[in-house]
């Protein structure tokens, strides 16, 4: 059965900004991310049970990053380029959009991985228990950052305002719910 | 009137978030099940906890829809506490059928809770009048949901036959063998669907990348491996690409997915009650997805309008769909 795929990689142009921002910078803005979701939805955590110190490595394969998330630390998240190798536990690559759009809960995770956009490896029963936590907790990518701002709040919505349309047409997917689209 | 049913649509539920979502789409009816090996969808992160399923419950009975607790995995001997405190928590809770699959939970939820609706489970396998007439004369069973291996004809000679309302799986993952005695994963696994709530578990399913290809695996056997721009299956045995002897091939069935939806006509008129969407092991974006999509061909239907079947696709798997025993063609 030839695959029918639905999720664009990012224009290939993305990655060179993208590589020139320092890692240091990434890891503490992904890290605060990580743990206001954490803190946001307590549930995430218990439903990970065991494998919530699994080293999970989201590869966003549109873009010249990659994220080693191990979500029971204090500081769960460490940014690296491609060449580097580092060891994990379970492996989870696709375009950008596609992760985020299964993180957001507007794509099937199953489906994602029947049409190939998604791959897996490595421990499967660790990257099914985040997929079922993360949507369990129905976790908004967008919301949550914005729910990071602070006093910039307003800012952080107007540029999101902005941003997400664009994404949206590169990607072919939404990347936010109706709600932070019109908030 | 067009004299047409509205059939029951029962959706599927891992999370407390899945079945809010499955009643904003549009269902009749939630099934779900606790997080431990006391039903069939035993995944990890997947189920309720009790605190999740009593409020559940309440919301969806806020909003007129019924909530089915599956209980349908076979105790252990000497440590059936877990099933019996299953029975006895969604009791409590207020949930509207017990799915039951073992005789002795049967007996033990009509002893109790005689006025508490008992359903059958798949995993009981019962697929003919003789069958199910024991379940309702002995155990008062209200309903059997039917194994995905009759002909609607064979579900309109049953349905004539029995004294029970029956629901048959109209979408999902298709499971070809005997329901609740199939050992293929117990035998690579040693964990069974039957007594630990899994098929294939994920403690033993791997994916790896071979050169160009993509081998899943399940245990020390490889079930498939399939080339880049090939869909991916689930790494089930009875699915797998296997050679024997001078075939080589999918020997059991092939990766596919269950759409009866062009069906629901035929099955609504050999006296189906409920449509069954399997899938509580998927994500709230297949139950939105399948949960609208399935509303509307039934809505349609019973308003004697033209049905718009299929179009899922994308959510089965190895995108593929197939009408399963319903049209058995293989036979």
């Amino acid at each position: 059965m030839k695959i029918d795929a639905r999720v664009a990689a990012l224009p290939t142009w993305i990655g060179f900004p993208v590589r020139a921002l320092p890692l240091p910078i990434i890891n503490l803005a992904f890290g605060r991310l990580v743990a206001s979701i954490k803190c946001r939805h307590p549930e995430l955590l218990e439903r990970l049970g065991t494998h919530a110190s699994a080293r999970f490595l989201i590869d966003p394969t549109d873009l010249p990053l990659q994220f080693l998330i191990q979500p029971d630390r204090d500081n769960p998240v460490q940014a690296y380029h491609p060449s580097f190798r580092c060891d994990w536990d379970a492996r989870v690559s696709g375009p950008l959009g596609a992760l985020i759009a299964m993180v957001n809960g507007e794509l099937d995770g199953d489906a994602l991985f029947f049409s190939r956009e998604v791959t897996i490896e490595g421990s499967t029963e660790a990257i099914l228990a985040l997929r079922n936590a993360i949507d369990a907790a129905e976790v908004e990518l967008a919301s949550e950052a914005i729910a990071l701002c602070g006093p910039l709040k307003p800012l952080a919505e107007e540029t999101a305002h902005f941003l997400l349309p664009i994404l949206r047409r590169w990607s072919g997917v939404d990347l936010a719910r109706q709600r932070v689209q019109t908030a | 009137m067009n004299g047409r049913s509205r059939l029951e649509l029962v959706c599927p539920a891992g999370t407390p978030a899945a079945l809010r979502t499955a009643i904003t789409a549009g269902a009749d009816t939630v099934y779900c099940g606790y997080r431990d090996e006391t039903n069939a969808r035993n995944f990890p992160g997947l189920n309720f906890s009790r605190v999740e399923m009593e409020a559940s419950i309440a919301h969806a009975h806020d909003r007129e829809t019924k909530v089915f607790v599956a209980i349908n995995t076979f105790p252990r001997p000497g440590d059936a506490k877990p099933w019996h405190d299953a029975i006895d928590d969604s009791v409590k809770f207020g949930a509207d059928a017990l799915i039951l699959a073992d005789l002795g939970l049967l007996a033990y939820a009509t002893d109790r809770y005689p006025h508490v609706r008992r359903h059958l489970s798949v995993q009981a396998a019962a697929a003919n009048p003789d069958s199910i007439a024991f379940y309702v004369r002995h155990f008062g069973v209200r309903r059997i949901v039917l194994p995905r291996v009759l002909t609607i004809q064979e579900i309109a000679s049953i349905n004539k036959e029995i004294e029970c309302e029956t629901e048959a799986f109209v979408f999902g993952s298709l499971c070809v063998m005997a329901e609740g005695r199939c050992s293929l994963s117990s035998y690579v696994t040693g964990k069974s669907p039957n007594l630990n709530g899994v098929c294939s578990p994920a403690s033993h399913a791997i994916y790896r990348q071979e050169g160009s290809e993509m081998a899943s695996a399940l245990g020390p056997f490889t079930i498939q491996r399939v080339g880049l721009d090939v869909s991916a299956p689930y790494p089930t045995v009875c699915k797998g690409y296997f050679t024997a002897a001078t075939y080589e091939g999918h020997v059991f069935e092939d990766p596919a997915s269950l759409d009866a939806s062009a069906l629901i006509p035929q099955l609504a008129t050999a006296g189906v009650t409920g449509l069954k969407i399997e899938g509580r092991q998927r994500s709230r974006a297949y139950v939105d997805a399948v949960v609208h999509k399935l509303r509307r061909i039934v809505d349609d239907y019973a308003a004697g309008l033209e049905i718009q079947a299929g179009c899922l696709s994308q959510l089965s798997e190895g995108q593929n769909t197939t009408h399963g025993a319903y049209r058995k063609t293989w036979r």
